[in-house]
């Protein structure tokens, strides 16, 4: 059909194009707010730090408070579980970590990680009796142990349980401010 | 009609599964190559256009269900989260305010078309008669809609017309109690409300994929209603009324979207915005405006039965309305008497709808009488003057009307 | 075609009009009978291009928090919603200061004794409502309820004195019905006509939605509240901030929506232009 007017099927061509390339740019504009809804709301958002008393804490006591919807543990540890988290140290770690470096400088008895196991999300136990074979957590799901220090010792989560960052505003109050891929 | 294709597969994996599906030259047949009559005019957008009503408001909707709690005492809140926290909240949700009475507008243009140009008349009585499903299903589920923002509108709403029901002698109360769950409009209410307005939607979906359905097995009508004879009255739907649909989607949707960024509270209530309240009842209940006409008929009539009669029954002569149009002419353009009643009747349908929100008194109620009598005494005309009517000389065929 | 389409949308547009006209011509005397009359104001906000005044809605707030906020709760703002932008837009610290200043408070719990407890207001509180519930509030004030704030702008309207003013409205994008009300309210006190006089605990406001008498008295007097900006310390300035101020509690994103909405249908313009030419282009040469 081309043939006899060169010119007049190249402007017909061009203002077809034109429009169905303006029509999917609208249709791709258009489709973020319904893509974007899903994201948390500037309400969720607003609820992202959690302040922690810990005044009530016991020497060899977990409390598990609550951090963007999921467990964050606070753990008061005994001098034998810092010893025995600093022994570590060298061992074979297979997320290799310091104790020194998930602790705050001068508060080596305060233990602050996130309560969710880095395999698939469970939240590990740390009732008495029930802490694993290195006497810190154990992950009731896949089997995964975890150490006073809250590193991953055995079993099949890959990584330690992550150290939020977080400040002590007082001797007794702890605020949790952030936790990357929380 | 139907089944014009000159698809033919082009390569193996279109070949293959044309054998097992043959859905792309069914989509060809029916979406590409099919024959639609050359002299459309633009009121033959309003059924695309409703169409893109009707798939922005699933898509809000369902977005909307995400954030949305539909309990008594935290539904009115959910909404005004998303209002004010959700990521384009405010957006999604007056897009689906509005939509709703913007898809009623293409709706109504879409009827007045239909019945201006005779589209229900032989062989298309089975695609209007969906049509009139179609309405119907839309006043359910635009009714229940407005019940889930649980305002002051949304509960005396829901309670006044489910009590329309107790009209009915015997059966009225036990059916009212079953609708509300309980003894008055209440949380169960509003759960199967929100239920019931999920679902509609998608089975209006059903019906208008028949209605298409219909459609394509009797052609489309057109402005002079001749039927068309030869392949030369037609042209193929793409790309000719694709492109022709979605001009008027554009322009429709920009009309639309004046509304929702401009004045997204135009359609609605001031008092909706008030959380509903069983112990105190707003001033003046008003339904939304596209069941004002409907109203208006029920409030003209002084009685409780009689007015809920005259109510359904207005929607319900639409359904038997193929039969009660005597003309074997289909577009008024060639009928000189009936014309002028269709404008009266247009007429009476726009009164009726100023009057259902004004109050029922005084003059108020007398017009509605004489509009509601209008309203009615149009199907009856149309039985009459069907039979004496001299119409003005049709074209031989939609060519000839063309090039005249 | 295209002339018949134009004569019949002609005849359709007559129809309509000719319909309300009659119905509106008919029935002056019930159409404007007991109408509150409203005196339309001028705001920064209104039209296709307005938006808030910042200064304004920081004034507005200052009148509700000291005077309004005394009896009427604010239930669905945060405090964080001050700061967001398309707002009043303190800064984080000076919303922290506030709450500090004013000892805002809110209920939280149980705390580890099982106890509920009050504690300083974070950003993410709501503000807190005066009354811990509507009985309450009901109770102390005579039995009338001093309704929330949050959707008042939009939860009040009175429609133009004339019928099918909701057309003018729409040709001409007016939506500020709440606002023109709370200012025609706060500035509606006066002393009654003969004849019209209130009962004991009811004052007259003529601007009042529901009948002539009002439960809650004359709200605010001139230099109650002390403005740092300068602003003039009159009845007038103090309702129409407060009245800014309200709407944007009602309507916080219509900074947001005023300008996406500009930018869509600039867009949908050029993309309906586009689609006109392109049918243009196609059916030029086919009869139709």
């Amino acid at each position: 059909m081309a043939t006899t007017n060169s010119a007049e099927p190249t402007r017909r061509d061009f203002l077809y194009i034109a429009t169905a390339a303006t029509g999917a740019v609208g249709a791709g504009f258009a489709a973020w707010p319904f893509i974007h809804q899903m994201n948390p709301d500037a309400s969720a958002l607003a609820l992202s730090t959690t302040e922690v008393d810990i005044s009530a804490i016991q020497p060899g006591q977990i409390v598990t408070v609550k951090f963007r919807g999921k467990a964050m543990f606070v753990r008061r540890r005994t001098k034998g579980e810092i010893d025995a988290a600093r022994k570590d140290d060298t061992a074979a770690l297979p997320d290799p970590a310091k104790d020194a470096d998930r602790v705050k400088p001068g508060k080596d008895e305060w233990l602050i990680v996130s309560g969710v196991c880095t395999h698939l999300g469970c939240t590990p136990v740390g009732t008495a009796g029930g802490r694993g074979d290195f006497d810190g957590w154990f992950c009731p799901c896949h089997g995964s142990h975890y150490d006073t220090s809250g590193r991953i010792r055995k079993g099949p989560a890959p990584l330690n349980l992550p150290v939020p960052e977080y400040q002590f505003t007082s001797d007794t109050v702890v605020l949790i401010t952030d936790l990357k891929n929380a | 009609m139907a089944g014009h294709s000159t698809y033919q597969p082009q390569n193996a994996i279109a070949k293959w599964l044309e054998r097992r599906l043959p859905i792309i030259s069914m989509m060809h047949g029916q979406a590409v190559a099919f024959p639609t009559p050359r002299n459309l005019n633009y009121f033959w957008t309003f059924g695309a256009i409703a169409m893109f009503m009707l798939i922005t408001m699933i898509l809000t909707g369902i977005v909307l269900v995400m954030h949305y709690t539909p309990h008594t005492s935290l539904a009115f809140n959910s909404v005004e989260h998303i209002m004010r926290d959700v990521n384009y909240g405010w957006l999604i949700r007056n897009l689906h305010q509005n939509g709703a009475s913007l898809f009623f507008i293409a709706v109504y243009m879409h009827i007045l078309r239909g019945l201006y140009f005779g589209s229900y008349k032989e062989p298309r009585e089975v695609l209007w008669i969906l049509g009139v499903l179609i309405f119907l299903l839309m006043m359910a589920t635009a009714f229940m809609g407005y019940v889930l923002p649980w305002g002051q509108m949304s509960f005396w709403g829901a309670t006044v017309i489910t009590n329309l029901f107790s009209a009915f002698p015997i059966v009225g109360d036990p059916v009212v109690s079953w609708l509300w769950g309980g003894f008055s409009v209440d949380n169960p209410t509003l759960n199967r409300f929100f239920a019931l307005h999920y679902l509609l939607p998608f089975m209006i979906l059903g019906v208008v994929v028949l209605h298409i359905w219909a459609l394509h097995v009797s052609g489309n009508g057109n402005p002079t209603g001749v039927e068309v004879k030869s392949e030369q009255d037609t042209l193929p739907f793409h790309p000719y009324y694709t492109i022709k649909d979605l001009f008027a989607v554009a322009v429709f949707f920009i009309f639309f979207l004046i509304f929702v960024f401009y004045m997204p509270m135009f359609f609605n209530h001031p008092d909706n915005n008030i959380e509903a309240n069983p112990l105190v009842t707003p001033a003046h209940i008003v339904p939304e405006w596209y069941f004002l006409p409907f109203y208006a008929i029920l409030r003209a009539v002084p009685d409780k039965l009689g007015g809920v009669l005259a109510m359904f029954g207005a929607i319900a002569v639409m359904f038997i309305l193929p039969w009660l149009d005597t003309s074997k002419i289909r577009s008024m353009t060639y009928r000189p008497i009936a014309k002028v009643f269709f404008w009266l009747f247009v007429v009476a349908c726009v009164a009726l709808g100023y009057l259902g929100a004004a109050p029922a008194e005084g003059l108020y109620v007398v017009f509605s009488r004489i509009f509601m009598a209008i309203y009615f005494g149009y199907f009856v005309f149309l039985f009459v003057i069907g039979l004496v009517e001299k119409p003005k000389p049709l074209p031989n065929s939609i060519t000839e009307s063309v090039l005249s | 075609m295209f002339t018949q389409t134009k004569s019949r949308v002609r005849t359709f547009l007559a129809a309509a009009t000719l319909a309300i006209g009659a119905v509106a011509a008919a029935t002056p005397a019930l159409a404007s009978g007991d109408v509150v009359h409203i005196e339309r104001q001028k705001w920064s906000f209104s039209g296709a291009f307005g938006t808030y005044d910042k200064a304004q809605l920081q004034r507005g707030f200052k009148v509700y928090k000291e005077v309004c906020s005394a009896c009427h709760g604010m239930g669905l703002v945060s405090f964080r919603n001050l700061v967001q932008s398309g707002g009043p837009e303190f800064s984080e610290a000076q919303v922290k200061a506030l709450i500090k200043e004013a000892g805002y408070e809110t209920l939280d719990g149980p705390n580890d004794q099982g106890e509920m407890f009050k504690r300083p207001s974070r950003l993410s509180d709501r503000l807190p409502s005066p009354f811990p519930n509507p009985e309450a509030a009901r109770a102390a004030n005579n039995g009338a309820y001093p309704p929330d704030f949050s959707m008042i702008a939009k939860a009040r309207a009175v429609a133009g004195s004339y019928p099918g003013s909701f057309l003018v409205d729409g040709l001409t994008l007016y939506a500020e019905h709440g606002p023109d009300y709370i200012y025609n309210l706060i500035t509606g006190y006066k002393d009654a006509p003969k004849g019209h006089e209130c009962a004991d605990g009811l004052n007259y406001n003529d601007k009042f939605l529901s009948g002539t008498c009002i439960a809650m008295a004359a709200p605010i007097s001139d230099d109650q509240v002390t403005y740092e900006d300068g602003s003039k310390q009159t009845v007038d300035q103090y309702a129409r901030d407060v009245s800014a101020f309200l709407n944007w509690a009602a309507e916080p994103k219509l900074n947001e929506r005023k300008q996406i909405g500009f930018l869509t249908l600039l867009f949908l313009t050029v993309l309906a232009g586009l689609l006109y030419l392109t049918t243009r282009k196609l059916w030029s040469g086919i009869k139709h």
